[in-house]
């Protein structure tokens, strides 16, 4: 089956800021596609051009076989969007909320009300239907917004960052969520920076400053990140800090409770042989640990942290 | 066919939701009675242009019938009160003088003869001129028209019928003023509510959902204006009922005409405050410039100001505002009774304005965010 949305290329210049860089992908069908970047990478605004609400400045998108934006029009009624900020109408009831994005996606008559009831519930949201959108909490809000992004069963759904706020419990319900839709035939695209989120997905793309720079599903990413992680534990490893800047073989490093994550790029020596070496003066012991989506993110989107610092 | 009934049901979504947003809007809400209330009562009672009963005196060398009826006709007009007789343009003087009346008038022996010649004029008008409003008042007699026999014809001498002695002989300006300010306050709310109502969108960040709908432009347009057809129709009745109520005008008989003038002019005003939406960034932007627009039409429109005694230029600027217009029409159907073709070409200009408007607004609301 042909893919859902193809981009090449695509490119969106605010004045002199390039804020998406040449971006290439490609989604097929009834997949939940992650798009993983840190604050300011260029997603909500990638989206939005595959949305119609951005002018590209170069580059091609085609979703649902159509051209974007020349086509744009014809392909709303089957896509769902999801905005980054809140943008229901926060005097309006939940269910009028609800009633009024039925009506404008042409969801009308009879179906209309046991649609809204369905989503209500199923999002739980129906002991809240009277109450003013805007005065829901910020889960309940996010609740509301994908419950009415959805009410006219579409087949592709672009969802910003839609658990930002979200309590965990009710983010894996979300998420379940997300796979019943994908198993009816829809294909999602979802931006975060959640790592369990992102270890979800059936496919991941890694964004950093407009521009892709990883690009897979979650266990191809682990297995090819290309360097050994070590897990550093002992009664010494608040002293570490200093030892680990400057060392050019430790690409990363993340404090974990009562451990030590290090990040070593990889040599002819494996990363945590040549680290319990480097680590011998010390009272601490060093363990190999399985890659994590983490580990990915920060691999994909280190090099411009250091130019940022340094 | 399902498409339109698709299109229709997606107007009467953004009408049902702007009408609840107007309903929990208690400011804007408010301001749909309130505002009307106040300005009628301020321009009504107290911008009160008129005088009237200026006490006078008159010298009548003559003192015949017809000078009988000229005295009583001056009378009847209730601009003056003639409360004293002077034998001697002398003696009124010193009345005039004294304080004792603030004008009056000198009949001269030849009146009839220079009323019937028709050259120069038929008698002398005093006034004291130390209070202006009062003596431009009085000065305003010069062009009464007078005839001895009943009927006003062609032979009543003395200038041009004015409107306001013709249709309004007792001269009430309110019968003036409320007509004008029906226009007014609609100008001033129609175009101040539609004004914000799609920055008002932008602004609260609603539109960024609401553009990726298949709402289409002139779906919105249409949606959004229309509740405020209906509160700008509930304003009308609050005027008239004011009106009739506080200043007696005459309106009951004409209310179909009044009402179709009033849809026209709504209509011409929402259009204008929905363009003035799209082009503006932010709510505040939008109410400057509808202030912005409401000056000339206050002043230039006739609404303030005789529209013939304004320099061409000013004229020819408040051709382009609607309450111009609106203002000949409604002027015309309450006061003169005027029959709807003679109007015609104002009819015509505020329904092609309110065409104009929506189509430019329609084209120039962009289903982009830049
Ligand atoms: N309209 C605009 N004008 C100028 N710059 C913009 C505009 N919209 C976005 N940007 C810039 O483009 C960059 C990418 O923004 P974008 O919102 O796409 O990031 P993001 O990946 O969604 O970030 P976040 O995770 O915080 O939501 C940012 O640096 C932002 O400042
Ligand atoms: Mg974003």
């Amino acid at each position: 089956m042909k893919d859902i949305i193809t981009v090449s290329g695509l490119t969106k210049r605010f004045g002199t800021f390039t804020a998406v860089d040449g971006v290439d992908m490609s989604i097929p069908p009834q997949t939940v596609y992650g798009f993983l970047g840190p604050n300011g990478s260029g997603k909500t605004t990638a989206i939005r051009m595959m949305c119609g609400l951005l002018q590209p400045t170069a580059g091609k998108i085609e979703v649902l076989g159509m051209n974007i934006p020349e086509q744009t029009e014809q392909i709303r009624r089957q896509v769902g969007y999801m905005t980054q900020k809140f943008s229901m109408y926060g005097d309006l009831s939940v269910y009028q909320n609800m009633r009024f994005m039925a009506r404008i996606m042409g969801v009308y008559g009879r179906g209309m009300e046991q649609r809204i009831a369905h989503l209500l519930e199923r999002f739980k949201l129906d002991t809240f239907s009277r109450r003013s959108a805007g005065s829901l909490s910020g889960g309940q809000k996010r609740r509301l917004a994908l419950a009415a992004s959805v009410i006219h069963k579409p087949k592709l759904l672009l969802l910003d960052e839609p658990t930002s706020e979200v309590d965990p419990n009710t983010r894996r319900e979300f998420w379940d969520e997300l796979f019943v839709m994908c198993e009816a035939g829809t294909t999602i695209l979802v931006t975060t920076h959640l790592m369990d989120e992102a270890e979800r997905c059936h496919h991941l793309a890694i964004i950093n400053e407009g521009c892709k720079v990883a690009d897979g599903t979650p266990t191809d990413l682990k297995s090819g990140i290309g360097a050994d992680i070590c897990q550093v534990q002992g009664p010494d490893i608040s002293e570490l800090r200093s030892v680990f800047s400057g060392e050019k073989r430790i690409l990363a490093t993340a404090r974990i409770g009562m451990a030590i994550r290090v990040i070593t790029e990889k040599g002819v020596e494996p990363g945590c042989q040549w680290l319990s070496t480097f680590l011998a003066d010390y009272q601490v012991s060093v363990e190999p640990a399985e890659p994590s989506i983490e580990d990915v993110f920060v691999m994909a989107t280190r090099d411009n942290r250091g130019a940022e610092q340094g | 066919m399902n498409a339109l009934i698709a299109s229709f049901i997606r107007i009467m979504a953004v009408c049902s939701k702007e009408m609840i947003h107007l309903v929990h809007d208690r400011l804007t809400f408010g301001m749909v009675v309130m505002i009307p209330l106040f300005q009628l009562v301020l321009f009504g009672y107290t911008i009160n242009t008129d005088v009237r009963n200026v006490p006078a005196g008159i010298v009548d060398q003559v003192n015949n019938s017809f000078t009988r009826k000229l005295i009583g006709d001056l009378q009847a007009s209730q601009v003056v009160d003639f409360t004293k007789v002077a034998n001697t343009p002398r003696e009124l003087e010193t009345l005039i003088r004294n304080g004792e009346v603030n004008a009056g008038i000198i009949i001269p022996h030849d009146v009839e003869k220079r009323y019937y010649s028709g050259e120069g004029d038929i008698a002398q008008i005093l006034v004291d001129g130390s209070d202006t409003t009062l003596a431009s008042a009085v000065r305003a007699l010069s062009s009464f028209p007078f005839s001895p026999d009943q009927t006003i014809s062609n032979r009543s001498r003395a200038g041009s019928f004015s409107v306001r002695l013709l249709y309004n002989p007792e001269r009430r300006s309110s019968l003036f003023t409320v007509p004008g300010l029906l226009g007014v306050i609609l100008t001033m709310t129609m175009i101040m509510f539609t004004s914000i109502a799609i920055v008002r969108e932008r602004e609260r960040g609603n539109m960024e959902l609401l553009i990726t709908t298949p709402v289409r432009n002139l779906e919105l347009m249409v949606g959004k204006i229309t509740p405020y057809v209906g509160i700008g129709l509930i304003q009308v009745s609050v005027i008239l009922f004011l009106g009739v109520l506080l200043f007696r005008v005459p309106v009951v008989g004409k209310l179909p005409q009044v009402y179709a003038a009033c849809l026209l002019f709504i209509l011409a005003n929402l259009t204008l405050g929905l363009m003035i939406s799209t082009l503006v960034k932010n709510q505040l932007a939008a109410m400057q410039m509808s202030f912005f627009l409401l000056l000339p039409s206050i002043l230039l429109s006739g609404f303030m100001f005789p529209f013939v005694a304004m320099p061409k230029i000013a004229q020819q600027i408040a051709e382009v505002l609607p309450l111009t217009h609106f203002l000949r029409i409604i002027r015309g159907i309450i006061l003169r009774e005027e029959p709807m073709s003679q109007m015609m070409s104002d009819i015509t200009f505020l329904a092609l304005f309110a065409l104009v408007f929506l189509i430019i607004s329609t084209i120039r609301f962009s289903k982009r965010l830049e």
